[in-house]
């Protein structure tokens, strides 16, 4: 084996910042999503930190037909006058708007679990987040594959 | 009037918390899809549903354009008396659906 020559290392580097330049053009436009996807949760929460835990976002990781995916949102919460669920936020990341549901619950619902039929446009993350009587948010995120997205054809 | 189906107990006791079920027939139409012909079909949402026991709300939801058609919603309540269970859906064109549910609680 030779060497390295001085050419040698002025074509690694030039790969290595071709490489970079190919990550910076494919990550770039996640990282705009993503940073539209927190500043709509930052909207509903008020400027303040959704904190991971407390909710349970169920959602199939696999989705096959993105027109109505079933999904379920439950918290872990003694449903009770002093001590509740208040209201839960569905937000996406990727479909033309942020939202996707919200609820509003109280002591009455018993039981902190919501169960709707939403779309998806593209695979992409989710994130559920609840409103305890107290003030507090609480969140939980799931990313999902879509294979057939929906909103391009008319739904049969 | 759109099909809306709705699922409650019809009996149930005093504290139990009950599971509610509802669908109602509507096509959620996003506002963001164009025809055949490229034109923009026009927005057309159940924009809000509200669950009314013997008149207070207990369950509201507010849905956009990522909800499915035909939208669903599963939400639990407190049996706490015998009544009227009411749901109404309202959204773009004026749309507004009330169905109602008995429950009997012992």
């Amino acid at each position: 084996m030779r060497a390295p020559s001085r050419s040698d290392g002025t074509r690694r580097r030039l790969l290595v910042a071709g490489a970079g330049l190919g990550a910076w053009l494919v990550v770039r436009p996640a990282a705009g999503a993503s940073e539209d996807l927190a500043a709509a949760i930052r909207a509903y929460t008020g400027g303040a930190d959704a904190r991971p835990g407390r909710v349970r976002l169920d959602v199939p990781k696999l989705v096959d037909n993105g027109n109505s995916v079933p999904l379920t949102v439950s918290v872990d919460s003694p449903m009770t006058p002093s001590d509740h669920v208040a209201a839960i936020a569905i937000f996406n990341e990727r479909n033309p708007e942020r939202d996707v549901a919200r609820f509003a619950l109280g002591p009455r619902s018993g039981l902190a679990r919501v169960s709707t039929r939403i779309r998806l446009a593209t695979s992409q993350r989710l994130v559920a987040v609840a409103r305890t009587s107290d003030g507090a948010h609480w969140s939980d995120a799931i990313d999902v594959v879509v294979v057939l997205a929906a909103c391009i054809e008319g739904e049969s | 009037m759109a099909r809306a189906i709705v699922s409650v107990p019809p009996a149930a006791k005093r504290g139990d918390v009950i599971e509610i079920r509802t669908l109602i027939a509507h096509p959620m139409e996003t506002g963001f899809r164009a025809d055949p012909e490229g034109r923009r079909v026009p927005r057309d949402l159940i924009r809000r549903f509200t669950c009314r026991y013997n008149g207070e709300v207990v369950f509201a939801a507010e849905l956009f354009p990522a909800a499915a058609a035909n939208p669903s919603l599963v939400f639990h309540t407190i049996a706490v008396e015998s009544g009227t269970l009411a749901f109404t859906w309202e959204g773009d064109n004026g749309f507004a659906q009330t169905e109602t549910a008995a429950i009997r609680v012992t």
